[in-house]
């Protein structure tokens, strides 16, 4: 995995959230204020500008740029909770990359999200799709399965998580005002978290 | 829906230019509105900021006796770090710096990261959570920060102008805020320049209780009843939170869409309850202050006041928003 693999995971993340920023705004208007994937459409998109204005050299730069952008470009929550995953996961991230290396970084991504967003499992949000990805990551390097399938199986976590998240009541973030009438409802932060692992599968394949 | 927009990506900037060239004495500067004169050497600094669509809070409370800066976030979105650095360095008169931050968790993480990463400035924050439409417990974000803010502005504004320390002015803005209490009610939706149809559904004959400032649903549906019902079911969800004494200071707030007449039906049955209990309408305040776009219904704020929180009320303040004694 070398530099041009994680600037096109990020430029096919953007094609992929720019697809679906009306769903995702949608889910939004539901639990929270309608606006998420407005506000990810305009960072990825500010994400891949800068990606192309200044290259960069390693998979960390890309990494430390897309979070910074996302921190400085989306605002809300998303903002600053897309931006801490990538910039912790680039500063774990070693070279070269390596799945081992990928899982372990991504799952430093995640604890820094729960701890940032004060959040875990089951509480209606993000981490409810990051968090069984990461896991899937780190099943596949214990069983010595390729990159591809790897984040084939994270994706897919990913997007079940994401599912799960229906029947959850909301306990972090705005859904959570609603109490029981965020039940029924898939939460936006993990559909968006859901097409980021996605993402990741296609560009693998 | 029709609305007086150049384009949905355009709507911030476009009304950060409007507000410049109608108000001379405000400055606006990458997103960023402050007063024209810049910082007064040993003033603490107001900062406070949040998603754009509930004019005039904040940019229209930038002014004497008030706030030094605001960051508008595009619509509903709280404000970035950039801004939020950017203001607070600049309205940093040697003082220290206090930001005025609604609990969202969004406001909440953006101003946590930009306190972290602005150098040689002394900063205070004060959380606002006045919302008792939302229960306060380890299972939700805790209430969040609605009408009180404009309560936290002006008093902490008005004691920064006499040159409190920023410790004094910080206790002072807590202090207001837990002694303010907010519901509010919505008769519809409002609709987002981008999302262009209205966040949510509501029948003509239903309303929604316990909304927020953002055009999220709220907690409870019921059917329409009367301005008296309604006003009622605010107090006492305010009261049995805060039992009401004394000498209050009352808003009864817009949610932009209702005329100020209705407001004043509400205003009326608020202060009958007011006085059902035994306690006194001190000071007031009635009309769109903290609005959600075009979103009909009203919001009641009450904060217990007592002598020291009545004359920082009274003191002179002069923004586009709020404007008396000077």
């Amino acid at each position: 995995m070398d530099t041009a693999f994680f600037v096109a995971w990020f430029e096919e993340a953007a094609r992929l959230v720019r697809r679906d920023r009306d769903r995702l705004t949608d889910l939004d208007a539901a639990i929270g204020d309608a606006d998420h994937g407005t506000n990810l459409d305009r960072g990825l998109t500010e994400v891949t500008k800068a990606l192309a204005e200044w290259p960069p050299d390693t998979p960390v730069q890309v990494l430390t740029s897309a979070g910074a952008t996302l921190i400085r470009r989306v605002g809300g929550a998303s903002g600053p909770l897309y931006g801490s995953v990538f910039r912790q996961m680039g500063k774990a991230l070693r070279a070269p990359v390596t799945l081992a290396g990928f899982s372990a970084a991504f799952e430093e991504g995640v604890v820094a999200l729960e701890r940032l967003g004060k959040a875990a499992l089951g509480d209606k949000t993000m981490v409810d799709a990051l968090a069984p990805a990461s896991r899937a990551l780190a099943l596949a390097v214990r069983d010595g399965v390729g990159v591809r399938e790897a984040f084939e199986q994270a994706a897919r976590a990913a997007a079940e998580g994401a599912q799960a998240t229906i029947p959850m009541q909301a306990r972090k973030g705005r859904a959570s005002y609603l109490g029981e009438r965020s039940i029924g409802h898939e939460d936006p932060g993990a559909a968006s978290a859901a097409l980021f692992m996605a993402a990741l599968a296609t560009v693998a394949a | 829906m029709k609305k007086l927009i150049n384009t949905a990506d355009s709507v911030v900037e476009d009304a950060l230019n409007g507000m410049a060239a109608a108000h001379p004495s405000l400055r606006i500067r990458d997103q960023v509105v402050y007063r024209a004169e810049g910082p007064r050497p040993g003033k603490v600094g107001l900062v406070s900021g949040g998603g754009s669509g509930h004019e005039p809070l904040h940019a229209g409370f930038v002014g004497y006796g008030m706030l030094d800066a605001a960051c508008p976030g595009e619509i509903f979105t709280s404000p970035v770090p950039d801004q939020i650095i950017e203001a607070t360095k600049a309205v940093d008169g040697g003082a220290g710096v206090l930001h005025i931050v609604k609990n969202y968790t969004g406001d909440v993480l953006n101003f946590e990261m930009a306190a972290e990463l602005v150098e040689d400035v002394e900063v205070a924050s004060v959380l606002i959570d006045d919302d008792v439409a939302v229960q306060d417990s380890l299972y939700t974000a805790g209430r969040r920060g609605t009408g009180a803010t404009l309560f936290v502005e002006k008093t902490a504004g008005a004691l920064a102008e006499e040159g409190a320390p920023l410790a004094e002015v910080a206790r002072v803005a807590s202090e207001v805020d837990e002694r303010s209490r907010s519901f509010g009610i919505a008769l519809t939706s409002c609709t987002t320049p981008h999302a262009g149809k209205p966040t949510f559904d509501l029948p003509d004959n239903e309303v929604e209780l316990g909304i927020g400032i953002h055009g999220e649903p709220g907690r409870r549906r019921v059917p329409m009843v009367s301005a008296r019902e309604l006003a009622g079911v605010a107090m006492e969800a305010i009261h049995g939170d805060m039992p009401l004494h004394g000498d209050l200071l009352v808003m009864v707030n817009g949610m932009g869409g209702t005329p100020l007449m209705e407001l004043y039906v509400v205003f009326a049955e608020v202060a009958a309850f007011i006085k059902g209990k035994g306690a006194r309408v001190s000071r007031s305040l009635v009309g769109n202050y903290v609005t959600s776009l075009e979103m009909q219904g009203f919001s009641v704020t009450v904060c217990l006041l007592d002598d020291a929180l009545t004359r920082l009320w009274d003191a002179p303040v002069e923004t586009p928003g709020l404007r008396w004694g000077r």
